[in-house]
């Protein structure tokens, strides 16, 4: 599936999320509209519980939404099929979550080539860490590296498969500033080169100042949206 | 090799210790099952080739004296293959060199050609020449108790007749694969014998010249054996015929086809036990790797990794436990059944053991092993297939302790760490009982093994000390008056001496018969009384039948029916008679008479057929070698021997099979234990951390840790005495023969080994895995996520 450039690559028509917690029901979304462009850079602000994570895990195909709709490059994703939904999430999105979730007891090339040995058409582990300028960590294992670095390895597992979509999920939230803004130069770098559409969860209002567009998320709704005039490359950020 | 496959060979790499404790309990359960199997092939493969090679027959009968040419109307028998006439008797045996006088069966040979049937298997020498009427071939075992090889001689009492014979050959046979003297209960080779001699010199010795005493017959395929039977009896019963009976009768084939019944029984319930442990094992090691790793399932998933790749993934990691238990199992087991068989072969002579398991034994114990374990794994696996990918992604929620009543109740008083520990087991109550089974388990193993040593003390102490009281037992080759028992009672030595009658006789009421000779005893027998096993002894009333417990199961009778009795010697007379008491015996299933009446109904006058002697120990070798050199004596059987030969056989086998199980038992609680410990310490590794840095000592947070399994091993006692007590019975009743009853005995010290041993093992796992706590890593508990 080819998209264009400056086409939606992704669609989501309102979205509705309702969690049941016993005998109470939460609202995780109340009718969200949003789409994403090829290659482009969104930053996703909001407090904790707003439903930027919610959101995430549906356009991602890790979660479901109660109601509403999802349609990648045209296409609606058919949320009743666990297969589909499976075939999506390994041919087309790269996930990079807050806490790295890499396997401890796979080396830094071989978390990447969890991904490589199921894609489709992956670029090899050791082109994939380079871009994240982890070329000299490749037989390292998760506990002998840094944050910083267990988070690039995560990103270099997101993108080796060549995805369309990058979702990260707080990428920086666990890391210091310098680590950060080493993990957010790699992200920018593959959404550039790679021209992946990347979607990208923050708490921290500065990291908004890298993307194309910044979503505004409060209690399951974006209650605002700004496009950036011109994007600040991370190095210039501190916080 | 795949990354997944990677992660899964470091996980079981990581997991090692744990992995094969549990791979140990499939091991046992597997080894178990594979050495029963092989056993009890390598026996039956053993035996049918035996028989087969040597033409063993199928139909045996025996009976006073019977001109030979009766022999063509039983060939006539329809079905009736092949018969063979020959001599059958008895003899004492005087060996150089052994104080005390040995018993043997003497059997002809025939005289011009091989034999037809029940084929000698020469293992030394030579078969007897025909025409030399002193050679002789002796029973290998015999032989080699004695040290006699071909060349040497014995001195034979051959009615009455001393004889010196040469011994040319030794011998097996298929009628002796288990040889036990008449009335005996156990192969004792140093005090009986078999010898084989010409029937020439051996019709000339007992007067049986154009005659035979004993016949075996083979039949065709198909042929019925109880017809033939019958119409064997009708032929023999005017030649004193004491009945005819099949090869399921036949002395030695009944010991080795119950052998291999009760290698049966054991087959099914041993290896289950473990197996059903295992089971619980793996489901709980699995349950809880999948919780440690919902999230690495909930990425693999996010990946694009399906769910029966992630299934599959940890389906694999069972599958690698249950097959290396499998595989050290099958290797063991093979090796022990092995032993196991070779041990037979000390109490079952074969000429040669095929002990070459097929592959049928290995792959059912390998298919019933693995899905053991595969079973346990398996809602742990639908679990991990289950997680959905973002629901996994998100750390568990905090498992909700509840105040339950009990836990109000009971937890008012404790502290805190006390409080945690009971607070777990109530929250996981399903876990925290299936713990305890397994603890309790591997003690009910050890108490079923241990049972063992128990029972034989009580039998052995029940027969041969508080029902018996004479030294010797003699039986005579015809009978004799009670005059001539006082000619015994003046032997220099005797204290005392009682007579007895026995008679082979077949009892019967309505449509079941049972073939149970009867004992005549003196009303006020007191060297072998009647005796009941609670009881004691009993007073035997005139003129009624005392049948055993066995017996009246049997043949369903209770006090006040009336039985018909078939006598099968002597006048043959048939009556019926009043069972006036039913008693209990460990041994056989025997049913007596006052003496008295039995001599009257037998249409004999007042005589024996035997004798009970007590002796004085000073003028013990004087009086042995007296009773050598006394014509008449047909056998002669010791007390003391019986009670040695019972000890030896029995102890040396049952206490290599309590070692074994002990063994396999501590397996079972380590496997148990060490899995528990184990998976606590993962489990609150984050717990233990915060409660160091809060300020507890290591031997605080050991005693949260270990007070679990504790608590859990203490209830296990109670436990494992109960399922220990129903494995016992179920054990004695699965054991229960005609010829044997083990008693159900439990010594509470036995209770208190089990409960030991297992503690043992509990507290070695405790020590090893206690060291964890030690090196927790404070600071990276913390921060840790889950």
């Amino acid at each position: 599936m080819e998209i264009e450039d400056g086409a939606a690559a992704l669609e989501a028509r309102d979205l509705m999320k309702v969690y049941r917690m016993g005998a109470v029901e939460v609202s995780a979304l109340r009718g969200v509209d949003v789409d994403f462009y090829k290659a482009e850079l969104v930053v996703l602000l909001g407090p904790s519980g707003s439903g930027k994570s919610t959101l995430l895990n549906i356009l991602g195909g890790l979660d479901t939404p109660t109601s509403g709709q999802v349609r990648f490059g045209n296409h609606p994703l058919s949320f009743g099929s666990e297969r589909a939904l499976n075939q999506y999430r390994r041919n087309h999105v790269g996930f990079v979550f807050q806490f790295y979730n890499l396997i401890a007891s796979l080396t830094a090339r071989e978390n990447v080539a969890l991904v490589t040995e199921i894609a489709r058409d992956p670029m090899p582990p050791a082109d994939a860490l380079a871009l994240v300028g982890l070329s000299d960590r490749l037989d390292h294992f998760p506990a002998q590296l840094s944050g910083g670095e267990q988070q690039r390895v995560a990103i270099a597992r997101a993108i080796a498969k060549r995805p369309d979509l990058l979702l990260c999920d707080e990428p920086t939230g666990a890391l210091d500033s310098k680590t950060g803004i080493l993990v957010l130069e790699a992200i920018l770098r593959i959404n550039r080169e790679l021209g992946t559409t990347t979607a990208l969860i923050t708490h921290n209002a500065v990291i908004a100042e890298i993307a194309n567009r910044v979503l505004y998320f409060a209690d399951g709704r974006i209650v605002e949206t700004r496009c950036n005039a011109t994007q600040r490359a991370p190095g210039e950020l501190s916080w | 090799m795949t990354s997944l496959d990677r992660k899964l060979l470091r996980q079981l790499w990581k997991m090692r210790f744990q992995l094969l404790a549990i791979a140990l309990v499939i091991a046992s359960g597997t080894a178990l099952l594979v050495m029963s199997l092989t056993t009890i092939e390598a026996l039956e493969e053993t035996t049918a080739a035996y028989y087969e090679r040597t033409r063993f027959a199928d139909v045996f009968a025996h009976a006073k004296r019977v001109p030979e040419y009766r022999k063509r109307e039983i060939g006539e028998i329809a079905g009736v293959r092949l018969v063979e006439t020959r001599i059958d008797e008895r003899a004492i045996l005087n060996v150089a060199g052994y104080l005390e006088p040995v018993v043997a069966r003497v059997i002809s040979l025939p005289d011009n050609g091989p034999q037809l049937l029940n084929a000698l298997v020469i293992r030394s020498g030579r078969l007897v020449d025909p025409t030399r009427g002193h050679e002789v071939v002796v029973s290998e075992p015999f032989a080699e108790a004695h040290r006699l090889k071909p060349g040497d001689s014995i001195e034979a009492i051959l009615r009455g007749r001393k004889r010196t014979l040469e011994i040319v050959g030794t011998a097996l046979s298929p009628e002796f694969v288990y040889a036990i003297a008449p009335g005996g209960l156990m192969p004792d080779d140093a005090r009986f014998g078999i010898l084989w001699m010409g029937r020439d010199a051996l019709s000339a010795a007992f007067d049986l010249k154009a005659s035979f005493n004993s016949v075996a017959v083979s039949l065709l395929p198909g042929a019925d054996v109880s017809d033939t039977v019958r119409r064997l009896d009708n032929i023999l019963a005017p030649y004193g015929g004491i009945g005819a009976y099949g090869r399921e009768d036949q002395t030695s084939n009944w010991f080795l086809e119950s052998e291999i019944a009760q290698q049966k029984n054991l087959s099914r319930v041993m290896p289950a036990i473990f197996l059903a442990v295992a089971a619980f094992l793996t489901n709980l090691v699995m349950a809880r790797l999948v919780d440690t790793e919902r999230r690495e399932i909930g990425l693999l998933k996010a990946l694009g990794y399906t769910n029966w790749t992630v299934g599959w993934h940890y389906f694999k990691l069972v599958l690698a436990i249950g097959t290396t238990g499998v595989v050290i199992g099958s290797l063991a087991g093979a090796w022990f059944g092995h032993w196991n068989t070779e041990l037979y072969t000390k109490f079952y002579r074969f000429p040669f053991l095929l002990y070459r398991p097929g592959p049928v034994a290995f792959i059912v114990s390998a298919t019933i092993s693995l899905t053991a374990a595969l079973a346990g794994s398996l809602t742990a696996s639908y679990r991990a297939v289950r997680l959905p990918p973002a629901e996994a992604m998100r750390p568990p929620s905090p498992p909700s302790y509840r105040r339950l009543f009990t836990t109000r109740f009971a937890f008012s008083g404790p502290d805190e760490p006390t409080r945690m520990i009971l607070r777990r087991i109530t929250r996981w109550p399903g876990r925290a009982l299936l713990t305890s089974f397994g603890l309790a388990m591997s003690a009910a193993v050890t108490i079923m093994a241990l049972q063992w040593v128990d029972a034989i003390d009580t039998l052995a102490e029940t027969v041969f000390e508080r029902g018996q009281h004479q030294d010797a037992t003699i039986a005579f080759d015809e009978l004799h008056p009670l005059k001539a028992v006082r000619d015994f009672e003046n032997l220099p030595g005797v204290l005392s001496v009682e007579p007895h009658r026995y008679l082979s006789a077949r009892i019967s009421r309505g449509h079941l018969t049972e073939r149970q000779g009867i004992i005549g005893v003196p009303e006020s027998a007191i060297l072998s009384p009647v005796f009941d096993v609670s009881r004691g002894r009993l007073q035997i009333p005139a003129g009624g039948l005392v049948v055993s417990r066995k017996l009246a199961e049997l043949l369903r009778i209770q006090i006040g029916d009336t039985v018909v009795v078939q006598l099968l010697e002597g006048h043959r007379a048939s009556f019926s008679v009043r069972v006036v008491q039913l008693f209990e015996t460990y041994i056989g299933k025997p049913a007596y008479m006052e003496m008295g009446a039995l001599n009257r109904l037998a249409g004999d006058g007042r005589v024996a057929s035997g004798l009970h002697i007590r002796m004085d120990a000073a003028d013990r070798s004087g009086l042995l070698a007296r009773l050598k050199g006394i014509p008449g004596i047909a056998s002669i059987q010791f007390r003391q021997a019986a009670i040695d030969t019972f000890f030896d056989t029995m102890g040396e086998t049952i206490f290599i099979f309590i070692g074994f199980f002990i063994a396999f038992s501590m397996t079972l609680s380590v496997g148990v234990a060490y899995n528990s410990i184990r998976i606590a310490i993962s489990e609150r590794a984050q717990e233990f951390a915060t409660l160091r840095i809060l300020g507890f000592t290591r031997w605080e947070i050991s005693y949260i840790l270990l007070g679990e399994v504790g608590l859990l091993t203490w209830l296990a006692i109670p436990l494992g005495a109960a399922i220990g007590l129903a494995l016992a019975w179920w054990m004695t009743s699965a054991f229960e023969t005609e010829l044997y009853r083990v008693p159900l005995v439990l010594q509470n010290s036995t209770y208190g080994k089990a409960a030991l041993i297992m503690l043992a093992s509990v507290l070695v796992c405790a020590a090893v895995t206690r060291r964890r706590l030690d090196r927790l890593d404070l600071i990276a508990a913390l921060k840790t996520r889950e």
